[in-house]
């Protein structure tokens, strides 16, 4: 071989070697893509387990991110070294589907101030089970409009399996979440339909609520229909550092928390282990010492409001009806004090529905002046505990609550975009 | 016949490269670039020589530093401003200085070379007044210290070297790629610089021609325009010189150039309701008493910011720990800054009160 033969060949070496297997390589080329990407690019991923150690990250509008399945189409970060997120997206008009994400150090998969955003048959995971060292969130789009979670998975988040939160317009259906702390999480957020999705083995099933000292205030009008909230029991395993989930009841099928406008119906809500159905004010539901304190004081709103002016402690206009309901509250978790106390005060189980009986005074002194309506709920025990009386009336009676409330209207999103072919 | 093909594109190719990256030296102002392709060289701007690992500025390129700096894991960083011939920043008393479009904003990092006095050039990191907008483009130095290449994004590089207090650094630097310069430069999708503010920029500088305050010697260069009366001009303090301003002035500049650029409305964490701009004083909006929204691992500490107690307060946790998920800030740091959170834990430790009774 002649020297200028060789020259060429290495130079060639050098071209070639930017398509190498290695797995840097698949991460340096898939950013490089990610950043280059326009609006109708559709970025294939293909089928393998490709480990990265550091956050990918989309900036660009109107992206298509696809893989092959989310069992077939794997970013593994384990051993993560750089980047809270495994992906992270701040783009509108995007669609993410059919890959699997594990074992992120933080969040699997982020999604930032966007509008139009589809994820669909995304699988987010943390394969060594549920561990306190897990990344907080599996699917987690925070200030989003117009936004649709569907047929996904979400395993092993040390806070919530697919999360929501200071959005609007958003439709959660056909989702299966296990094993994390929270399977949902609705927060602060304005029109919802969770719809036709499971939720089983997690701590808690669903959680629709409002929290203060966050941007975005007034989360109302959530449906949750036709949905599978059954045997949430795994023991609560969020680190104390994530704040109030650390506090949530193991064995909660779904609570509901200082929030107003909320249909829940036609759900199959069984065998969680403190309670089915837990309709709360903030107060009861974040601060494990909150029914001790109630008890020795009167209730108002300024011993309720936290310092956000803007935020609604109280929790009304909740209309439970036509679900399946049973078997909750058969062991409960003497882990958060307030539900110890309970539970003593119960003889050692509580009922289905938990509700803390707890409404503005500024309401009035008329009969359920916090419009929670119970109504066809198969045999659901119940009890309304009076937290706000330091415990004095509780009442067992469901008539006192059977009423109805005018049915939510559906939440529509505008057509998923279209990514490209 | 094959073999003479791949012979004359292996000659097109390196008269290509060699023609491209000298192109600039048949000019020798400034090479303004203000729609992509951008350069693939750092030598194409002509912004500086280098010589020796020391940058010397070409005309018109003006070296500035700042009074409370963004730590970047110790880090020499070597800054400087050109703006086309007849255009001048506008003042502004907060955020970044309104620069004309054409504007460059350089800054180039350098660290020590183990056991020698000298350092080794990393990276340059350009902003662009493009007519686009802002733009970021990275550079990374060649080993041989001639010139620095374009990069979407650039790999770690290992960094080892015993500073002068015998304290021994080692650690993989991650230099950003160019999605991540969005997540620190963004507020509402809109990019911008983050140092040259006026507060941060009213300082003294050792210029060639004798030491100056930059303000005024931008003023009279040209280069800044509306600025008022000098005593007008707000002046952030020095993070470690408390000459410059109390315990409380240098915690709260600390802070702003380290953390408000995410924490604040409209930027990377603004969801988080805690805003650590200088200008917002309301010790509550900087975490006090506050459960974090999702604070990664830290133990059983419950609020961001517990008055009296630094040991409690999560805000020092994270900006002691280099793990993934809990490190803060979230980018660009690979190692503990000892000094700075030292400042901020002799800040904690100074406020009063507490968080509420048997709640902490």
């Amino acid at each position: 071989m002649t020297r200028p033969d060789f020259l060429c060949f290495a130079v060639a070496g050098m071209l070639l070697c930017s398509s190498c297997n290695k797995p840097e390589d698949f991460q340096k080329g898939l950013q490089e893509k990610l950043i280059n990407a326009k609006s109708g690019d559709v970025i294939d991923l293909p089928e393998g387990k490709f480990h990265l150690d550091r956050t990918l990250s989309l900036a660009a509008n109107g992206v298509t991110i696809r893989g092959k399945g989310m069992d077939k189409t794997i970013l593994a970060f384990a051993g993560q070294k750089t980047g809270a997120q495994g992906v992270l997206i701040k783009a509108n008009d995007f669609i993410i589907e059919d890959i699997g994400i594990e074992d992120t150090a933080g969040d699997a998969l982020t999604i930032q101030d966007g509008s139009n955003i589809t994820v669909r048959r995304v699988r987010t995971e943390w394969t060594r089970g549920p561990k306190s060292a897990n990344g907080p969130y599996g699917i987690y789009p925070v200030s989003c409009k117009n936004l649709l979670v569907e047929d996904s998975v979400a395993r092993g988040a040390a806070d919530a399996g697919i999360y929501v939160g200071q959005s609007e317009n958003v439709i959660l259906r056909r989702n299966r979440v296990e094993n994390n702390v929270d399977g949902f999480e609705i927060e602060n957020t304005e029109n919802v339909d969770a719809y036709e999705n499971v939720a089983t083995h997690n701590t808690g099933g669903m959680g629709v609520f409002n929290l203060p000292n966050l941007p975005r205030q007034g989360g109302r009008h959530v449906r949750v229909y036709n949905n599978q909230l059954v045997d949430n029991n795994t023991p609560n395993f969020a680190p104390k550092s994530l704040g109030p989930i650390y506090y949530l009841p193991t064995g909660t099928g779904m609570y509901i928390m200082a929030i107003r406008d909320v249909e829940v119906s036609n759900n199959k809500i069984q065998n969680n282990n403190t309670v089915n159905i837990y309709i709360i004010n903030y107060h009861t539901g974040v601060d494990e010492e909150s029914l001790r304190d109630t008890a020795a004081s009167p209730i108002t709103q300024q011993v309720f409001a936290p310092d956000d002016k803007r935020y609604d402690p109280f929790v009304r206009d909740v209309y439970l009806h036509d679900n399946d309901i049973s078997g909750g509250g058969q062991s409960p978790d003497n882990r958060v004090d307030g539900v110890k106390m309970l539970a003593a005060a119960l003889g050692g189980k509580l009922p289905d529905i938990l509700y803390d009986g707890v409404v503005d005074p500024a309401w009035g002194k008329k009969p359920n002046s916090g419009q929670v309506c119970l109504s066809q709920n198969g045999a659901a025990s119940f009890l309304n505990f009076d937290a706000g009386g330091g415990m004095k009336h509780p009442v067992h009676d469901l008539k006192r609550y059977a009423c109805t409330l005018p049915g939510l209207t559906a939440v529509t999103i505008p057509e998923a975009p279209v990514g490209g072919k | 016949m094959r073999r003479c093909w791949m012979r004359s594109l292996c000659i097109l190719v390196f008269l290509v490269c060699t023609l491209s990256s000298c192109g600039h030296l048949l000019d020798h102002s400034v090479q303004a670039h203000i729609e992509k392709p951008f350069p693939k060289k750092l030598s194409e701007w002509a912004l500086f020589r280098v010589r020796a690992g020391a940058l010397t500025p070409n005309k018109g390129v003006v070296p500035y530093d700042l009074n409370t700096p963004l730590f970047s894991d110790y880090a020499s960083k070597y800054r400087f401003v050109w703006m086309p011939d007849g255009t001048a920043a506008q003042y502004r008393e907060d955020g970044p200085l309104e620069f004309p479009v054409g504007t460059v904003l350089a800054k180039t990092f350098a660290f020590p070379v183990d056991g020698s006095n000298t350092e080794r050039l990393i990276e340059t990191r350009l902003l662009v007044h493009a007519t686009s907008g802002w733009t970021p483009l990275l550079y990374i130095w060649d080993d041989k210290q001639r010139d620095a290449a374009l990069q979407l994004v650039p790999d770690p590089v290992p960094m080892k070297w015993t500073d002068a207090s015998g304290r021994r650094h080692e650690f993989n630097y991650v230099i950003p790629n160019v999605n991540e310069c969005h997540e620190c430069h963004d507020n509402q999708k809109v990019f911008l610089p983050i140092g040259p503010k006026a507060r941060n920029l009213n300082k003294e500088y050792k210029y060639a021609e004798g030491s100056d305050n930059q303000l005024a010697h931008w003023a009279r260069i040209g280069y800044l325009q509306g600025p008022p009366a000098v005593e007008a001009r707000p002046r952030a303090a020095k993070w470690d010189d408390p000459s410059t301003g109390s315990l409380s002035d240098r915690a709260a500049a600390y802070l702003d150039n380290n953390c408000a650029h995410c924490h604040q409305p409209g930027g990377q964490a603004g969801y988080t309701g805690v805003d650590f701009r200088i200008t917002q004083t309301e010790i509550a909006r900087q975490g006090l008493c506050k459960p974090p929204n999702s604070a990664g691992e830290v133990g059983s500490l419950r609020y961001d910011l517990v008055p009296g107690r630094p040991d409690e307060s999560i805000l020092i946790y994270r900006l002691e720990s280099t793990a993934p998920k809990t490190s803060m800030p979230a980018l660009s740091r690979d190692v503990v800054h000892v000094e700075g959170v030292a400042l901020l834990r002799q800040w904690i430790s100074s406020l009063p009160g507490g968080c509420g009774s048997g709640r902490n």
